[in-house]
């Protein structure tokens, strides 16, 4: 039995819109990096799904998820540094503390 | 495969060439030489430019992944030369002890993100279209936060990098549902399916809010304020001017080649956020005391008049756009170059407080802000007058007066707030001013660079003509 499309779709917008949610409530930012790479992933799922039911043959999605989840790990890499940065300054990871622009 | 495709993209191939002299320079010249990296790398810059200039025929490489014009090499030129005068104003901040041993890594990052906005302006496939985007803003993250031992660089570089990553998801989001519903991925091949369905409307506007994002228009714009303050002076400026250049145009060409069946959807979304950002970072604007703050949402504001120029899609919307970019360009950085000097004197942040009586202890510096923020604010015998009225006068053609006629209040309170900066340095008393001081010979040329720019772009009618002749619309 084939799975239809859309059942994979309303996964990845559950997914992408969990990330949305996460950055917006959450208080950590390793959370936060967390949610982002939730939204980066719903999309993956997007561009395979619809290479796989919409248009087989070409491997344009599945090339652009490829590269999504370069990219994403590379984003990853450099949030993580600056974060231990911020580690290192004000010891806390907290939003919270990261208040001292504004003033 | 055809190699021979890779010697047309010259820009890029010379960036990249200049890129490795530099890395390799870093790592050999460790020693008393490295007095010379920084001239060498101002005048590698410069020979840039001249080389950028060199070829302007059109072609399409890569199966038309690549295109190039003369009107993307005039960009790609002005947003090296901009990066050139960033580079040269960077010079005293280069000098300090904490950074002067890791100069090399922040022009290898500055010119990685020059690649990455090179890619972006000339891609004609969406999956070019985002390594240039993620090229130009990762390494970036890494400039803003490039003074490790001061916390409010790490705050701003962290704010940076979630609401870019965050930017870049919902923008990929968006082009994931293009690709559903049409195919592909290359420009031509996406607009030819466009039907305006309810999916690619939902596709457009997450598009826009990620590109929105870079150019920092209204509902986007909530990073701004923290990054531009916590960044160093130098990234600031390179932020507001470079950054935000090639991301607006970048942005103007999706929407003409790409989303122009769409033109009405569109339309509405400029409108709503261009009236958005000039009004409310105006209002914003208004109480920050803080220059670089300041500084920040003003160019807010300018952001909404660069959109409102492509509100029409028209060539006149793109030569007006570009020449505006051109002007702001020279004014902004006129104003990053003498905040950074100051900043470096007075060892602390400035606050509008401290250009108190700024004219009685140095008269230079205090009319050449005078002149840009003039130009800033669109005062006639400057190039900002110009660049407004050209910007004005598309979107007017294009039957938005009312917009305009929204745009031009916004002038006026404008003016109001960069006034206020001006009182501050020639009429308020200050018992302390900053006491006089020399910039160093570097930061003078790239001073004067500005201070011509400023006036002999209003005057000289050619240079406007000149953009006009090569741009191209819908």
């Amino acid at each position: 039995m084939i799975i239809p499309a859309h059942y994979f779709l309303i996964l990845s917008a559950i997914l992408f819109f969990i990330g949305v949610f996460g950055f917006f409530t959450r208080r950590n930012l390793v959370s936060l990096l967390i949610s982002t790479e939730l939204m980066l992933n719903a999309v993956d799922i997007n561009f395979a799904v619809f290479n796989a039911y919409c248009h087989p043959g070409l491997l344009e999605g599945y090339v652009f998820a490829i590269f999504g989840i370069g990219i994403a790990a590379a984003e990853t890499a450099v949030a993580i540094a600056i974060i231990i940065n911020v580690y290192r300054n004000i010891h806390s990871i907290h939003i919270k503390r990261l208040r001292e622009l504004k003033h | 495969m055809n190699y021979i495709q890779f010697f047309h993209m010259r820009p890029e191939a010379s960036l990249l060439g200049f890129f490795l002299i530099i890395f390799l320079y870093d790592l050999i010249y460790t020693g008393r030489s490295r007095r010379y990296f920084h001239p060498l790398v101002c005048v590698a810059m410069l020979l840039h430019t001249v080389i950028c200039f060199r070829d302007t025929s059109e072609y399409t490489l890569f199966e038309g992944m690549y295109h190039s014009n003369a009107m993307i090499v005039f960009v790609k030129a002005m947003l090296a030369f901009g990066s050139a005068i960033v580079v040269m104003q960077a010079h005293r901040w280069l000098r300090i002890t904490t950074t002067y041993y890791k100069q090399g890594e922040f022009y290898i990052l500055l010119l990685s993100t020059l690649v990455g906005m090179y890619f972006m302006i000339s891609a004609r496939h969406f999956l070019l279209l985002f390594v240039g985007i993620e090229l130009a803003s990762l390494p970036m993250a890494c400039m803003v936060a490039f003074d490790k031992y001061r916390h409010h660089s790490a705050e701003a570089g962290i704010k940076y990098i979630l609401t870019s990553m965050f930017a870049s998801a919902v923008m990929l989001y968006g082009i994931s549902f293009l690709y559903g519903t049409t195919g592909s991925l290359y420009y031509n091949e996406v607009r030819e399916g466009l039907t305006a369905s309810p999916m690619q409307i939902y596709a457009l506007v997450m598009f826009f809010a990620g590109l929105g994002f870079k150019i920092s228009l209204v509902p986007f714009h909530l990073w701004t304020a923290d990054s531009y303050e916590g960044a160093p002076t130098a990234v600031t400026a390179y932020l507001s001017v470079i950054s935000k250049g090639a991301a607006a145009f970048t942005l103007f060409i999706v929407l003409t080649t790409v989303f122009a069946p769409m033109i009405e959807q569109w339309q509405t979304i400029l409108y709503i956020t261009t009236v958005a950002s000039i009004t409310i970072a105006n209002l914003f604007a208004m109480k920050q005391r803080n220059i670089k703050r300041f500084m920040a949402f003003s160019s807010i504001s300018q952001a909404g008049y660069i959109v409102l120029a492509m509100i029409g899609g028209t060539a006149q919307g793109m030569s007006a756009m570009v020449y505006y970019v051109l002007v702001y360009i020279f004014a902004n950085l006129a104003v990053f170059g003498v905040i950074g000097a100051v900043e470096h004197n007075i060892k602390n942040e400035v606050r509008r407080e401290t250009l108190d009586g700024f004219y009685k202890s140095n008269p230079k510096l205090a009319f050449l802000t005078t002149l840009a923020l003039f130009s800033l604010a669109g005062i006639p015998p400057f190039a900002g007058f110009f660049s407004k009225f050209f910007v004005f006068m598309s979107a007017f053609g294009a039957g938005f007066k009312v917009l305009v006629f929204i745009a031009l209040i916004n002038t006026v309170i404008s003016l109001y707030y960069y006034l206020l900066i001006v009182k501050a340095m020639y009429i308020n008393r200050n018992d302390t001013p900053v006491p006089p001081f020399k910039c160093s010979i570097i930061t003078r040329a790239s001073l004067a660079i500005c201070l011509i720019g400023i006036i002999s772009l209003g005057i000289c009618s050619f240079v406007y003509g000149g953009i006009n002749s090569i741009s191209f619309g819908m």
